[in-house]
C-alpha cells in the first residue's frame, strides 16, 4: 500500500455494476454516470438485465448488470469490456466476470460469498478467484453487507431496507476510485426520495462510508484515476435514456406541430417505457391509451390520425406483426402516424430483452399488397430524440404511416444531451386542406409538388369524406376496383414515399482515400464509429457510412457504396440490411458481419472482422 | 337520473339547426335488394336528423363486412376500415376528437367474432361510442358461414353438418363486459330503431345497438317470428322505463318475476292486474333483471326490444380529458422547455 496515492489520467474507463436483480445496481450505475457527466466526461450507459421477473435471489439467472462508460472525450459505446467490476455477490462474479478486462479491477461483497451463495453459483469449491483464475491482488474484498449494517446500526432501519443500501456503498468505492465528486450523488438521492428523507440521508451515508473505506484502505488493487474532459462543448445537459429521448422527440414534434399528442399502446418490452414516459406528461395535454392489445394499440392511433392528432404507437417485433395490419391501413388512406419499433431478439418471444435489428425487412416489407412506409433507425440513445422528431415531421408532412427502428441496446442505454432548444428544430407543417378547395376538393386530390394528399379533419364544415381500406378512386374517392386506376394509385403511394427529401447519408474517418468503407444501421453507430477509430489509430484507411434513413435511402447511396474498393455491411442479424442495399443498389456485392447474440457488438471482434476483409 | 349527452338536444333546443334525413344520405346503397341494412341505414339517417349533431362534427366507423360498407352511405365524416378493428379506430377517433359524435357501425362477425376483444373492452372502458350492431347471424360478404351468433345447430357453408357450438348472445357479452347501455330493435321497425338510437345518443357512453336483420341470400327467415309488425305484435315486448311489461296483439300478456326467473302471466287470470307486472327499470344500476330480459326468446317469450339497460357511469373519454385538466393544474411545466427542466441538468461551461 502507497503511502502517497499515484493519480493516474486515464482517457475512459468502464465500470460495470452487476448484482442480484433487486440489488440495485441501475440506480449506483445511474448516479455514477450522472455524477461522471457533470463533471463533462461523455457517458455511455448499458443496462443488461435478465428476462426472469425476479429469478430467485443469489441464482445465476437473476444476476443483473448496468455499464457505465465515461470518457474523457467522446465515448459511442458503452465498452466491451469493464476496467472495474463490482459484483454483489457468488452469482455475479460467476456470470458477470466475462465482460471484464484481463487486469479489471474486481469488487466483491466478502459476506455474499458464503458456502450457499457458491453453491447457488454453482461454485465446486470453497475458493471462487482461484476457481476462476482471478489474481486476488485486483480484487477489493470488502465485507459490504456487514459495513453497512455498521453504518446504518443506529437509524431504526429494519434489516430488509438496511440491505438495500448495500448498492450505495459499492457505488461510493467506485466514485473514491475515479475521484468523484460525491455532492452531486448526494443532491440526486435527495431529490429522488424527496418524500422519503430518511431514505435519502440513509444512502448518503452509506455511499460515504463506501467512500472512506476505499479511501482508509487505499484500495491495494488499483490506483486512484481521473478521467479529466478533454472536449467540453459549452451547454446544459442531462443523461437520457433512449426510449426516453424518443418519447420527448415525439412530446417535441407535437408542440412544434400545434397538435394533440396521441399514443395508442400496449405494454411490451423494451418499449414500454415510452408509454411510461408518455403516461406522466399529462400537463402537457399527451393522452395515452392503454389499449387490450397491440392490434388496438394501432388501430386506435390510426382513429387519433382521422380525427386530427399527432398519433404514435409503440411497440417491439411481436408488436409490428399484430400492428401490421392497421399500419397498412393507415398506408392506403394516407394518414400520419409513426410507428415505433423496439427491437428485441426473435422471433416469436425470442429474447425479449435483449437486442437485436431483426425486424428490419419485415418493417420494410411485412404486409400484404403494395405496402411503401418510410422507415429510420435511431443511432444512439440521444439520436432517439432527433430521429423520432423526424419520424413525425416526415408523418405529418408526408401523409404518411412511418416507422422508426430503435433497439433494446439504445433504448435502455443512456448518453448525455445537450437540452434540444425546439426554436432550432425545423417547422413541421401539415398539408391541411386550403379553404379555397371546399366544393371540389376530394380525399385523394394531391399537392403538385409532392404527390401528398391533403388533410381534412372531422369537425371542419364543408369537407366531409369517407377513408377506408378499399381501394380508392384516384379523382372522386369513391371506392374503384378500376384495373388502371389501381395502379395509379399503387404508383402514387409508392413515389410519394420515394420522393420524400432526405439528408444525404455522410462518410465519417478516411472518407477520401479508404481501403475499406464500414456500413451500418441505427443502433449499432458507437460500435462501429469505435472500430473505425481503434483501426484509424492503427493506421488503416477506413471509412464508415452509417444510415438512420433506410426507405428511401438517401440519394447519394449508390455513389458511397460504390467508391471504396471493400465494403462491410455489419449488422445484428443475418444480413438484413445488406439484402436491402444489394437489391436497391444494382451490382452492389458487399462483404458482411452479422451477429444475433442479442448482446451489442464488441468492437475489438467488429476490428477483427474488418481487418479480415482488408487482407482479403 | 340524468343520462343526457350534452350533444343531445333537438334540432329545436340546437337553436334553429334544422336537418333533414337527407342531409346525412350519400350514394346509392348496394346491398341485395330486401337486405336489412336498407331498413336501417334509412332509419340512421332519420335518426341523425331528429339528434340535430351536424354531419361535420359527426363520424361513422365501421370494419369490413356487407353492414360495414354503411358508412359510404353517409354524408358525415367516416371510415370503413378493416375486419374487427372498428370500436378500436372509434375509439381512438372519440378519445382525440371528444367534440366528434361518433357511431360504430359493425355486423355480427365483424363486432362479435374478429372484433370480440374490442367490443368487450370499448363497453368496459366505457367510450363515449355509439355501437351498432347489425345482427343477421351470418357472414354475408363472404357468402355464407355461420357467425358467433348462429344458434349450434346451424347449417352453412362452412358447417355442412351444423355447427357444434354455441353462440355469443350480445346482450350477455355487452352486460359480460359491464356495459351500461343496450337496446334492440328489429331492422324493419323503423319508429323502433330510431327511437333506440336517440335514446342510444342521449346515453353518455358506450351504448350497444343490437339490430336484428334478415340477409335475404344467406340466412333468410332468421329473425322471423320478430320481423314484421304482426309478428312483433305477437312475439315482441316494448320496454319502456317507467312502463309496467304489457305484450300481447292485444295487451293481454304481462311479465311478472317469479323466484329468480321472469314468469309470463295473463292479465285477468288468477287475479293478476296490470298493478302485478314488472315495472321496466332502464336505469337500475344491477343488470339482472336487464339481463333476464334481454336473453327472453321464444317461443315461451317475447324478444324484448327497445331500451333495456341504461345507467349513468363516468366515460372514459372525459375522464382522460379531465385527468389532463387536472394534471395541468398540478404539475408546474406546460411546455417541451419547461419540461426538459425537470431533469437533473448539469452545466458544461
Amino acid at each position: 500500500m502507497a503511502e502517497e496515492l499515484e493519480i493516474k489520467e486515464l482517457a475512459d474507463v468502464v465500470v460495470r455494476f452487476s448484482g442480484d436483480s433487486g440489488d440495485g445496481m441501475q440506480l449506483a450505475g445511474n448516479i455514477f454516470s450522472t455524477v461522471s457527466a457533470t463533471v463533462g466526461n461523455s457517458i455511455s450507459t448499458f443496462p443488461d438485465y435478465p428476462a426472469d421477473i425476479r429469478a430467485p435471489q443469489g441464482s445465476l439467472t437473476g444476476v443483473s448488470g448496468f455499464q457505465v462508460h465515461i470518457g474523457a472525450g467522446q465515448v459511442y459505446t458503452p465498452g466491451d469490456l469493464c476496467d472495474v467490476l463490482v459484483a454483489m455477490n457468488a452469482a455475479a462474479l460467476k456470470t458477470q466476470y466475462r465482460y471484464a478486462k484481463p487486469n479489471a479491477a474486481i469488487i466483491i461483497d466478502t459476506d455474499s460469498f458464503g458456502p450457499k451463495d457458491l453453491e447457488k453459483a454453482a461454485f465446486k469449491t470453497a475458493d471462487p478467484l482461484a476457481e476462476m483464475g482471478i489474481d486476488s491482488d485486483r480484487v477489493i474484498a470488502c465485507p459490504i453487507s456487514q459495513m453497512v449494517k455498521d453504518c446504518l446500526a443506529d437509524s431504526g432501519m429494519d434489516v430488509k431496507a438496511v440491505m438495500k443500501c448495500r448498492n450505495m456503498f459499492a457505488l461510493g468505492l467506485v466514485c473514491w476510485l475515479f475521484s468523484r465528486d460525491l455532492d452531486v450523488a448526494f443532491n440526486f438521492l435527495r431529490e429522488k426520495f424527496a418524500k422519503k428523507p430518511a431514505i435519502a440521508e440513509a444512502n448518503i451515508k452509506v455511499i460515504q462510508a463506501g467512500y472512506d473505506y476505499g479511501h482508509n484502505t487505499h484500495s491495494s488493487a488499483t490506483n486512484v484515476c481521473r478521467i479529466e474532459s478533454k472536449v467540453k462543448t459549452p451547454g446544459r445537459y442531462m443523461d437520457i435514456t433512449g426510449n426516453k429521448a424518443t418519447a420527448y422527440g415525439f412530446i417535441a414534434a407535437a408542440e412544434k406541430a400545434g397538435l394533440k399528442l396521441y399514443l395508442g399502446s400496449y405494454p411490451i418490452t423494451p418499449a414500454t417505457d415510452v408509454l411510461h414516459e408518455l403516461s406522466k406528461h399529462k400537463s402537457l395535454g399527451v393522452t395515452t391509451v392503454q389499449c387490450e392489445d397491440e392490434i388496438a394499440g394501432c388501430a386506435s392511433s390510426v382513429g387519433a390520425s382521422f380525427a386530427g392528432a399527432l398519433a404514435v404507437t409503440s411497440t417491439s417485433g411481436p408488436g409490428i406483426c399484430l400492428k401490421s395490419e392497421a399500419m397498412n391501413l393507415a398506408v392506403i388512406m394516407e394518414l400520419p402516424l409513426v410507428v415505433l419499433d423496439v427491437q428485441r431478439g426473435g422471433p416469436a418471444t425470442g429474447l425479449p430483452t435483449k437486442s437485436e435489428q431483426t425486424d428490419l425487412l419485415q418493417v420494410l416489407f411485412g404486409r400484404n399488397g403494395e405496402s411503401p412506409m418510410p422507415v429510420m433507425a435511431a443511432t444512439s440513445p440521444t439520436d432517439c430524440f432527433d430521429s423520432a422528431y423526424m419520424a413525425c415531421k416526415i408523418a405529418l408532412e408526408h401523409m404518411t404511416p412511418v416507422v422508426l427502428l430503435t433497439d433494446a441496446y439504445i433504448a435502455n442505454g443512456s448518453g448525455a444531451i445537450k437540452l434540444p432548444n425546439l426554436a432550432e428544430y425545423p417547422a413541421i407543417n401539415p398539408p391541411y386542406v386550403p379553404e379555397e378547395l371546399r366544393g371540389e376538393w376530394t380525399p385523394y386530390m394531391r399537392q403538385a409538388e409532392n404527390g401528398v394528399r391533403y388533410w381534412a379533419v372531422p369537425g371542419r364544415e364543408g369537407f366531409t369524406h369517407i377513408l377506408g381500406g378499399l381501394e380508392k378512386d384516384n379523382k372522386t374517392g369513391a371506392i374503384s376496383t378500376d384495373p388502371e386506376n389501381h395502379d395509379l394509385m399503387t404508383r402514387l403511394r409508392q413515389e410519394k414515399i420515394q420522393n420524400i427529401p432526405v439528408p444525404d447519408v455522410e462518410v465519417l474517418g478516411d472518407k477520401d482515400d479508404a481501403e475499406l468503407l464500414i456500413v451500418g444501421f441505427g443502433g449499432t453507430y458507437g460500435h462501429l464509429h469505435a472500430a473505425m477509430d481503434e483501426m484509424r489509430a492503427e493506421g488503416k484507411k477506413v471509412a464508415l457510412a452509417h444510415f438512420k434513413y433506410i426507405n428511401p435511402l438517401p440519394k447519394n447511396t449508390a455513389e458511397v457504396l460504390k467508391k471504396y474498393p471493400k465494403v462491410l455491411v455489419a449488422e445484428q442479424n443475418m444480413g438484413q440490411f445488406a439484402a436491402y442495399l444489394r437489391m436497391k443498389i444494382d451490382g452492389f456485392v458487399p462483404c458482411q458481419f452479422n451477429q444475433v447474440k442479442g448482446q451489442p457488438f464488441v468492437v475489438k471482434e467488429v476490428v477483427e472482422a474488418a481487418k479480415a476483409v482488408l487482407s482479403k | 337520473m340524468n343520462t343526457t349527452d350534452i350533444n343531445a338536444k333537438t334540432n329545436a333546443e340546437a337553436g334553429g339547426a334544422c336537418f333533414k334525413a337527407s342531409d346525412f344520405k350519400k350514394g346509392q346503397p348496394r346491398w341485395c335488394p330486401g337486405c336489412g341494412d336498407h331498413f336501417f341505414l334509412a332509419s340512421l339517417h332519420k335518426a341523425m336528423a331528429e339528434i340535430g349533431v351536424p354531419p361535420h362534427k359527426t363520424a361513422v366507423i365501421s370494419g369490413i363486412g356487407c353492414s360495414s360498407r354503411l358508412p359510404h352511405y353517409m354524408a358525415t365524416y367516416g371510415m370503413n376500415t378493416i375486419h374487427g378493428r372498428a370500436a378500436a379506430i372509434a375509439t381512438g377517433v372519440k378519445v382525440a376528437n371528444p367534440d366528434l359524435t361518433v357511431w360504430q357501425v359493425s355486423g355480427d362477425g365483424d363486432g362479435l367474432a374478429i372484433g370480440g376483444n374490442h367490443f368487450i373492452h370499448a363497453n368496459r372502458r366505457n367510450i363515449n361510442i355509439k355501437m351498432i350492431l347489425l345482427n343477421n347471424r351470418i357472414y354475408g360478404l363472404t357468402k355464407g358461414q355461420y357467425s358467433p351468433t348462429s344458434p349450434r345447430g346451424f347449417v352453412s357453408k362452412s358447417s355442412p353438418y351444423g355447427t357444434v357450438e354455441d353462440p355469443f348472445r350480445p346482450a350477455e357479452l355487452c352486460f359480460g363486459a359491464r356495459g351500461h347501455f343496450f337496446a334492440r330493435a328489429v331492422a324493419t321497425d323503423a319508429k323502433g330503431t330510431v327511437e333506440i338510437l336517440k335514446a342510444a345518443h342521449d346515453h353518455k357512453g358506450a351504448a350497444v345497438c343490437e339490430i336484428l336483420q334478415n340477409c335475404v341470400i344467406f340466412n333468410d327467415g332468421t329473425h322471423e317470428s320478430v320481423y314484421s309488425k304482426e309478428g312483433r305484435a305477437k312475439n315482441a315486448i316494448y320496454l319502456e322505463h317507467g312502463k309496467p311489461m304489457i305484450f300481447g296483439e292485444n295487451n293481454e300478456y304481462g311479465l311478472m318475476q317469479e323466484g329468480f326467473g321472469i314468469k309470463v302471466v295473463k292479465i285477468g287470470e288468477n287475479g293478476i292486474t296490470v298493478d302485478d307486472l314488472l315495472v321496466h327499470d332502464a336505469h337500475c344500476e344491477d343488470n339482472t333483471l336487464q339481463l333476464k330480459l334481454a336473453m327472453m326468446e321464444g317461443p315461451d317469450f317475447p324478444v324484448a326490444l327497445g331500451v333495456i339497460r341504461d345507467v349513468a357511469a363516468p366515460t372514459y373519454d372525459d375522464a382522460v380529458t379531465a385527468q389532463i385538466e387536472e394534471v395541468k393544474a398540478k404539475k408546474p411545466y406546460h411546455s417541451f422547455a419547461e419540461l426538459l427542466e425537470t431533469n437533473d441538468i448539469w452545466e458544461v461551461k
